[in-house]
């Protein structure tokens, strides 16, 4: 009888394993087979150009992996300072009955669908970029290339900021956690040791925790780079490619949920699965690239952490 | 500023202070320090920490009632006594490592050197440089095993890499560490075995040069012989630190320390010369629980 059980158990949970393996691989093999008309015509070509014009039917994913990647590298820049802060806030600083209260709070914000931080984003955000921020920004550091040209409220910073601050609970509330687990004797060796709190956070708590923090960051990077609907409403869609952060710009995400349903011809439609290949890839890869890190880190440093 | 001199061999070894005998250790209400025969040994040093009508709470709960003790400079002081006897609430005391505990408060007075450590010009992160503390487990930073024993000299200010070798080497080989690990001072403090992890804790609070050193069931976690390892160490360790050790061992408080205090239910039910305690104590319960009827 439970040979039986364990039978069926081994068969069920193979199947399951098997199954999302087999997606996987589909999934990719489809992406494949779409995206061959264009990469088969302008092949590697079709990474590097910096046209992508439907009309005269000339595709280059260039300015929409710049776009996800800038607008990305902008939200993580601004929301892991923050959001580590808040973790150390809420899991050492903070009373229980506030930390409890905060914690809710910032799991809230996870919640809210990002068609809402979109309309957030075009009605307070970007008319506060155009008329207040872009313009002051433009004054005090005009003399960068990223501060230059006119303010349009929506492109690349707008972007950039509404994923900010939407992968900050992401990041807050894991790092929280990973903070959380740390063992009281790490923080309570550093104090023994004659360390303020600070010090003891920044010299015995983050340290052991890295691991788990880099994954919360990495984490935060897939929700950023796979993030759709709020960039496709902030980010100004011209697929352009500038240094300017006041620019308009376009993500790979957001190219394909705008064009896709617009797509007729067979390089078009081509051209935009190829960059959906692309996102998957690039997922793949920052997904392995932070385990190669962590391991590293590891091997370098060796232990059990959290 | 690293205020400590940094010269190996140069550490303070202060030389035992000229005591009258006059001035021994003066037996306070409720413990009977013994000052006669075998005791003098113990009692002819000063009272490098003395703790008066100590009581603690956590929250509500009262952990420690009304605790006076002494410990001599210069000699192990165990802590003994059942789990939850409140032994470990004072060894926190007297680092103020309670003070990160929420809902901690204490009542009476701990004095470091004839000062009130908790009076409020005292500065508790500078008072944890004079009394360091080992803990339970061995809890070694993920830092190489350099790194760890340097973390505490870095952190007041000791930059020059001439200076940091030189605290790490004396700080390891004061521990009795470095011969096992010279050459291999880079590697992860993790690679070390359970008995050298908590030999390296021990080396890092040394390293900041410390008085006092605190240490809660520092071998309850080792096999025997890096018991015995740390055993030799402590005994070692009391010529130039003042030590308070908490044992759950009734054989090593006997083997290691010259003044043995028994704890229970958050009273100090005894507290003497460890022979006295161990051959003839004066209490009935302290009997019992060293001859192992109860805890």
């Amino acid at each position: 009888m439970s040979r039986r059980g364990d039978l069926v158990f081994r068969v069920l949970t193979a199947f399951g394993g098997t199954l999302i393996f087999l997606v996987v691989v589909l999934m990719l093999l489809q992406m494949l087979e779409g995206s061959l008309p264009i990469l088969g015509k302008a092949g590697l070509g079709f990474f590097a150009g910096a046209t992508w014009d439907p009309v005269r039917s000339v595709f280059h994913a260039l300015p929409s992996i710049w776009g996800t990647l800038v607008s990305s590298f902008i939200g993580l820049v601004i929301a892991v300072p923050f959001g580590l802060g808040v973790a150390i806030f809420l899991s050492q600083v903070a009373p229980r009955w506030l930390a409890g209260t905060a914690s809710v709070a910032v799991e809230l914000l996870a919640a809210i669908p990002s068609v809402i931080y979109g309309y957030w984003g075009i009605f307070v955000l970007a008319p506060l970029l155009r008329q207040v921020i872009e313009p002051g920004l433009a004054g005090a550091l005009g003399w960068l290339p990223f501060f230059q040209g006119p303010a349009f409220g929506v492109g690349m910073l707008a972007a950039g900021l509404i994923l900010s601050i939407m992968v900050l609970p992401t990041i807050a509330a894991i790092s929280r956690d990973v903070l959380a687990a740390v063992p009281v004797e790490q923080r309570d060796a550093a104090l023994a040791l004659g360390a303020t709190r600070w010090e003891a956070i920044t010299g015995a708590l983050l340290p052991y925790a890295r691991t788990g923090l880099v994954g919360a960051v990495v984490l935060a990077l897939g929700r950023a780079v796979g993030e759709t609907m709020a960039v496709t409403m902030l980010i100004g869609n011209q697929p352009t490619l500038s240094l300017s952060l006041f620019s308009p710009a376009y993500s790979m995400a957001s190219i394909i949920a705008n064009e896709f349903t617009e797509a007729t011809t067979v390089p078009h439609i081509s051209a935009l699965i190829a960059i959906g290949l692309i996102l998957f890839v690039l997922g793949f890869l920052l997904n392995a690239g932070a385990r190669l890190l962590v391991w590293q880190m590891d091997r370098r440093l060796g232990g059990e952490r959290a | 500023m690293y205020a400590g001199n940094l010269k190996p061999g140069a550490i303070p070894v202060q030389t035992e202070a000229p005591v009258a005998m006059e001035e021994r250790v003066q037996p306070l209400a409720g413990i009977a320090i013994s000052t006669g025969g075998a005791a003098d040994a113990v009692a002819a040093t000063q009272p490098k920490i003395v703790v008066r009508n100590l009581n603690t709470y956590y929250g509500a709960k009262q952990a420690l009632k009304g605790v006076s003790l002494e410990a001599p400079a210069h000699r192990v002081t165990a802590l003994i006594g059942p789990s939850g006897c409140g032994k470990s609430t004072f060894l926190r005391t007297l680092n103020r490592m309670n003070d990160t505990i929420p809902g901690f408060r204490m009542e009476g007075q701990v004095l470091l050197d004839q000062e009130d450590i908790y009076a409020p010009n005292v500065d508790a992160v500078a008072l944890r440089r004079r009394v360091g503390m080992v803990f339970q487990r061995p809890n070694p930073f993920p830092r190489s095993i350099y790194d760890n024993v340097a973390f505490g000299p870095r952190l007041h200010g000791l930059r020059k890499k001439a200076d940091l070798d030189e605290v790490v080497e004396w700080s390891l080989r004061a521990a009795n560490l470095w011969d096992e690990v010279k050459d291999r001072l880079r590697e992860s403090a993790f690679s070390l075995s359970g008995g050298q992890q908590q030999r390296l804790c021990i080396a890092r609070a040394l390293a900041v040069q410390p008085e006092v050193l605190l240490m809660d069931e520092p071998a309850s976690a080792l096999d025997p012989t890096s018991t015995s390892r740390i055993e030799d160490l402590i005994t070692y360790l009391k010529h130039d630190y003042t030590i308070v050790i908490v044992t759950h061992n009734m054989q090593q408080a006997a083997r290691i320390s010259d003044l043995t205090a028994f704890f229970l239910n958050g009273e100090l039910i005894e507290a003497g010369p460890t022979s006295e305690i161990f051959t003839r104590p004066k209490e009935k319960r302290t009997e019992e629980y060293i001859t192992g009827r109860f805890g």
